[in-house]
């Protein structure tokens, strides 16, 4: 499983950096929308809730991108009937596209997160940047694997880019109201409050019960 | 006296397999046989349903009706069992674009458990070792189905599913694979072909579909040019 694992993901590594199709529109995407609502809020700066939720929210639809994008080479270049002729574990594609999709959002949050903070976070309210990282650890978890699930059932379809987000969205709400809830205390002016450990338990709990909920189903969704 | 060995079980075994693609049914009433390390042909005009049954074969389309068995499992239920057995040509190359000949074939040594080596040797052996570090995207159609033979045959599988193979080739690039994919490579091959002549030639036995039918199935020596021809009229 370890080694088909890494040879997916060695694989899928080296045809993002050969066609660049997903980090970069992701990104431009979460630039282009904090730019937006820099100008489109009327608000020299942001903290608290606001803030958080405009984070979250530009995260949110950019990973869309991504998962829209995450088996496209498995469908169009015949990836998925030489994936099935060999005689290894189906789930290590979920997971070594789970990886993949949170390496993508990490690699995105690295320049979109110090953005947001500079476009659109009131000064001194970013104290508690590095105990975002948790929040981000956690919630990327779960976008990834739900985002697999969607991305592997959305590509079979001809309206891809339409049933991904339609199917996405609804399922990540539970990650987009704990993650900003979780964000919101660390984003004040007069200080950080502690990082909620209730938001942050229910991203584990969303995490494991969709990454069982994955393990459980993806095999099916290979099957014509 | 000893116990005579367990038969060899047949390389590909279909009884009355159909399949529909919604309501246009494609293939219907398909029974055949075929033993390990023969080569059984496919005619038939396009749209016949020849790439459906080898995608049956494969494992990677479910009969919608009868039953099929390849190397002894029954598909699709036991297909876990032959994964890794079976060798596919298809249309498609099975090949990232992006990635060189060497990475994908290397990705697929990996994934079926195939020292790098035989990848490197394979690709010397069908003359595209000055291009193993190019792109696919950038070889010719014929280098490509090359590259795609090194693929199918990597495993060394024990049945192969030849979906037009020296398609794109030139007379040089159709010697170079024969020695993998002719009958002196040895494992069962379900060969697809529109050169009812060649198709004969290597067969030993012969499917003939009209229309998802099958309107033959005989041995290779009991079919003749103008029977093949028939099914294209």
């Amino acid at each position: 499983m370890r080694r088909t694992v890494g040879a997916l993901l060695r694989k899928d590594v080296r045809l993002e950096l050969r066609s660049f199709e997903s980090v970069p529109a992701m990104l431009l995407f979460s630039v282009s929308v904090l730019v937006l609502f820099h100008f489109g809020l009327d608000r020299s700066a942001l903290e608290g809730d606001l803030a958080s939720g405009v984070l979250w929210v530009t995260l949110l639809l950019a990973s869309v991108l991504g998962m829209n994008r995450l088996f496209v080479a498995e469908r169009d270049q015949g990836g998925f009937d030489g994936f099935l002729l060999a005689p290894v574990d189906r789930t290590a594609l979920l997971v070594a596209k789970a990886l993949l999709l949170f390496g993508f959002l990490v690699a995105v949050e690295l320049i979109a997160v110090p953005a947001f903070a500079l476009l659109l976070l009131e000064p001194g309210a970013g104290q508690a940047l590095p105990e975002l990282l948790a929040v981000l650890v956690l919630a990327d978890a779960g976008i990834a694997v739900v985002g697999t699930l969607v991305g592997a059932l959305g590509v079979q379809t001809r309206a891809r880019d339409l049933i991904v987000p339609l199917m996405a969205l609804p399922l990540l709400l539970p990650v987009l109201i704990a993650a900003a809830e979780a964000t919101a205390p660390l984003l004040l002016v007069d200080g950080a409050d502690p990082l909620p450990g209730r938001w942050l338990a229910v991203l584990a709990l969303y995490d494991a019960v969709f990454g069982l909920l994955a393990y459980a189903v993806f095999d099916f969704l290979l099957e014509e | 006296m000893a116990p005579a060995a367990a038969a060899e079980p047949a390389a590909v075994a279909l009884e009355g397999v159909g399949r529909a693609y919604g309501e246009r049914v494609v293939l219907r009433d398909v029974s055949l046989e075929l033993a390990p390390g023969e080569t059984l042909a496919v005619f038939g005009a396009n749209g016949a349903g020849k790439t459906t049954l080898l995608r049956i074969l494969a494992g990677l389309l479910r009969p919608h009706a009868g039953r099929a068995v390849v190397l002894g499992a029954a598909l699709p239920r036991e297909g876990w069992k032959v994964r890794g057995r079976i060798g596919l040509l298809a249309h498609e190359p099975l090949l990232y674009r992006d990635l060189t000949v060497h990475e994908n074939l290397a990705f697929h040594a990996r994934l079926h458990g195939v020292p790098l080596e035989r990848a490197v040797a394979l690709v010397e052996q069908v003359g595209l070792g000055a291009r193993a570090g190019d792109p696919v995207r950038t070889l010719s159609r014929g280098m490509t189905q090359r590259a795609a033979i090194c693929r199918a045959v990597l495993h060394e599988p024990d049945l192969l599913l030849l979906d037009e193979p020296l398609a794109n080739l030139d007379p040089g690039g159709a010697g170079a694979v024969a020695p993998l994919i002719g009958r002196e490579a040895g494992p069962a091959r379900v060969l697809i072909s529109h050169d009812a002549e060649q198709g004969l030639a290597e067969a030993d036995r012969v499917l003939g579909l009209r229309g998802g039918r099958a309107a033959i199935a005989a041995a290779a020596a009991d079919v003749t040019l103008a029977d093949v021809r028939g099914l294209y009229a």
